[in-house]
């Protein structure tokens, strides 16, 4: 009698039931895909992050040079000093300016701190090579500055820069770079800390033309391509052992950069804090410091979800719970002569009040699917029509002193000064060494979880019993003589 | 027959025993005197008839007789016991067992059909499926309606319907049927048919049947009749008093 009822009653009111149902479905839709395009932004950041940041890091330690000792760095061509009219060529290898080196033995006494679980240095190094011809003064070249290139007596430069980083080979599960980053090849093996073997990224790969078992010159050493990783958005170009990292730079027992991972985000902090006690100089950036720096549209989508997105979907949740709620207070009040009927009959209040949740209930289990439905609907259209984002993490972090993306853009320093003072560059240079920001470009994917499939349904069901509630509350409370009364 | 029942209606204890019992409505800010003091019995197996305009409290007698509601002042004593000290429930279960209603609209739940209708007298007492379906289909062929079974009420006359209310009422076999102008909605031929289909469970069921009216036809069957005006009851016709 139950179900019969309930569905007899559905069915009369059905275009009433699907609205309720409807209105439901939309807010559950709503909540599905705002909470999967925000899940799909926190992934994007997420990736943003571990590019800049490193797999399985959760912090990391690093020292910025101080003001007294951040002056420009000098550039020796080595070798016979060129003669006006001239070609030069030089390479040199240094670390990244501003990362002050640490002592290697840090890593281990990061590791055996409470909380942590693994810590792992790594090197970040420049390879840089300027060639080129001195102008000849004598013969009317044109002084330096005022030419960007070419010209018979001018001046012409090349530079190029390869970033380099020393990664420890046992370390996997934390650290720049991991064996689940390498497409090609293999990662390395612990006796490849005293081989002379790299792995390049896909990128600077297809750009220098080399491939698995290429040899690659690095500072007159020449290294054996063992792996090419994937890395998107990274700014490194070839990964070294640390060993040999250490060799190419003369740092023996140095790294710039401490990665450590923490045995559950809760600790963070606290890690954080006993690192800052081990290194006082040191800067220990968070993921939560770094996601703070990121800005650009990703920033911009990351605000729109949570803001806009979030108030959106509870407002449509609350105006659907609403809704049903007073679709069914008013479907109680016009069945007043039907319930008065009923409990006339003996039926107890509990079994009227049943019949009306019961009704509710269903009405929440249509719009539950409804509201899978939309939301998985919603979830591919924002996946397939979302713009891809742009990633930036701003000069206020690449000045903090603590970014492993750096690396690359980061030779700046007194070199890069050097060129801003008028100096001509060939173009993009400035880019890259005078402006630290670094922008990234993200696809816009979205995320769903079985679990908020569940919370959405769960979600539903709850507005159709409150829809339930509200009109059995009003149906427990008619009394059965009154109820005929208004019958008439 | 008639004499019979109410003879042995005579011997017995009341089944209602009414005393003072008054009931007030507020309306439109007014306050209704809608029963003044009213005291009466109702003996088991008697076919009472009340009439009176419109508004003089019949249907608020019949509330109270059907532990649809409590008096404000007063005593409604149902085979003893007082209802207006009885809990909710309590209330429930005595419509659920003792109490049959036929209201002048028929009241049949429009979603369900005939045969879903009478069995919905059956759901407050816990019958297993079957034996509700058995029930229901025994007071259908009672009323005539077996092959009506599967009807909506829309798809019924209003004849059909009311028999339908009929059967709803009688298939838990109650002690007392109360019926608020059971044929006030139908024409003359369908009256004449429902009035001898009381008349036919009064005789042969030996049931309690008060009949608010303002048939006389009706009341001409009845073996008392009693008139109410401004909330008190007034003996217009007495079988048993005469007797």
């Amino acid at each position: 009698m139950f179900l019969t009822y309930l569905e007899r009653e559905l069915r009369r009111r059905s275009k009433q039931a699907l609205v309720i149902a409807v209105g439901l479905g939309i807010g559950i839709g709503l909540v599905v895909t705002v909470s999967s395009a925000s899940a799909g932004v926190k992934d994007a950041q997420t990736k943003v992050l571990h590019s800049l940041y490193g797999v399985g890091t959760d912090a990391t330690v690093t020292q910025a040079p101080s003001a007294s000792g951040f002056g420009p760095q000098q550039f020796g061509f080595g070798g016979p000093r060129p003669t006006p009219g001239g070609s030069f060529s030089s390479t040199h290898i240094r670390r990244v300016p501003d990362l002050v080196p640490l002592r290697q033995s840090r890593v281990s006494q990061i590791a055996r701190l409470d909380d942590v679980n693994a810590a792992t240095g790594s090197l970040s190094l420049t390879e840089t090579s300027v060639s080129g011809t001195l102008p000849d003064f004598a013969s009317g070249g044109a002084p330096v500055g005022a030419q960007a290139s070419g010209g018979s007596g001018g001046f012409h430069v090349n530079v190029s820069s390869t970033s380099l980083v020393g990664v420890e080979p046992s370390s996997t599960g934390v650290g720049p770079l991991s064996p689940g980053n390498i497409t090609k090849g293999h990662y390395f093996t612990t006796p490849d800390q005293n081989a002379h073997v790299a792995i390049v990224t896909t990128s600077y790969a297809s750009q220098h033309n080399l491939k698995v078992g290429s040899t690659l010159s690095l500072n007159g050493t020449a290294f054996q391509i063992i792996g090419l990783a994937s890395i998107p958005s990274s700014t490194t170009d070839v990964y070294l052992p640390l060993n040999q990292a250490q060799s190419l730079a003369g740092m023996s027992k140095q790294v710039t950069t401490i990665y450590v991972s923490v045995n559950s985000a809760a600790n963070v902090a606290h890690v954080q804090s006993e690192i800052q006690k081990l290194l006082p100089k040191a800067t220990v950036t968070t993921t939560a410091n770094l996601a703070k720096e990121v800005t650009g549209s990703l920033a911009s989508a990351t605000q729109l979800v949570t803001d806009l997105g979030k108030w959106l979907a509870v407002t449509v949740l609350l105006v659907a719970f609403l809704i049903a709620a007073l679709f069914m207070l008013t479907t109680v009040s016009r069945r007043v002569r039907e319930f008065g009927t009923l409990k006339a009959i003996g039926w107890r209040t509990r079994r009227i009040v049943e019949q009306v949740v019961g009704e509710g209930l269903v009405q929440g289990l249509a719009g539950a699917v409804l509201g899978a439905i939309l939301g998985i609907v919603g979830t591919e259209a924002v996946s397939a029509f979302a713009p891809t984002l742009t990633a930036t993490v701003g000069p206020s972090f690449a000045t903090s002193g603590a970014s492993a993306f750096r690396t690359a853009g980061g030779f700046g320093g007194g070199f890069a000064n050097r060129f801003a003072n008028g100096a001509s560059r060939p173009a993009g240079f400035a880019a890259r060494f005078n402006n630290l920001s670094h922008t990234v470009l993200v696809h816009l994917g979205t995320s769903l979880q079985g679990g908020t499939l569940g919370i959405a349904i769960g979600l539903a069901l709850l507005g159709g019993l409150l829809a339930g509630a509200v009109g059995s509350w009003r149906a427990a409370r008619m009394r059965p003589a009154e109820a005929l009364r208004q019958v008439g | 027959m008639q004499d019979a029942a109410r003879l042995h209606a005579t011997r017995e204890a009341p089944m209602y025993r009414l005393r003072e019992v008054s009931k007030q409505f507020v309306a439109h800010g007014r306050t209704i005197s809608a029963l003044n003091h009213v005291s009466m019995d109702i003996f088991p197996g008697e076919f009472l008839a009340v009439q009176g305009p419109t508004g003089q409290g019949k249907t608020t007698l019949l509330t109270l007789l059907g532990a649809l509601d409590r008096p404000d002042t007063g005593e409604v004593l149902y085979q003893g016991r007082d209802l207006s000290k009885l809990s909710d429930e309590a209330l429930t279960e005595l419509r659920a067992r003792d109490i049959g209603f036929v209201f002048q609209t028929f009241n049949l739940i429009a979603t369900l059909n005939a045969q879903e209708n009478v069995e919905a007298a059956l759901v407050p007492l816990d019958i297993d499926a079957r034996d509700r379906e058995e029930r229901a289909s025994e007071a259908l062929a009672a009323m005539g309606l077996s092959s009506r079974a599967q009807h909506l009420p829309m798809e019924l006359s209003g004849g059909q319907q009311q028999r339908v209310a009929i059967a709803r009422a009688i298939v838990k076999e109650p002690q007392v049927l109360l019926a608020d102008e059971p044929t006030g909605n139908l024409d003359e031929e369908t009256r004449a048919e429902i009035l001898d289909v009381l008349m036919a469970l009064w005789r042969e069921r030996g049931i309690t049947l008060v009949i608010v009216t303002h048939d006389s036809s009706v009341a001409r069957q009845a073996s008392r009749v009693v008139t109410i005006r401004n909330g008190m009851v007034f003996a217009k016709h007495d079988l048993t008093a005469r007797s």
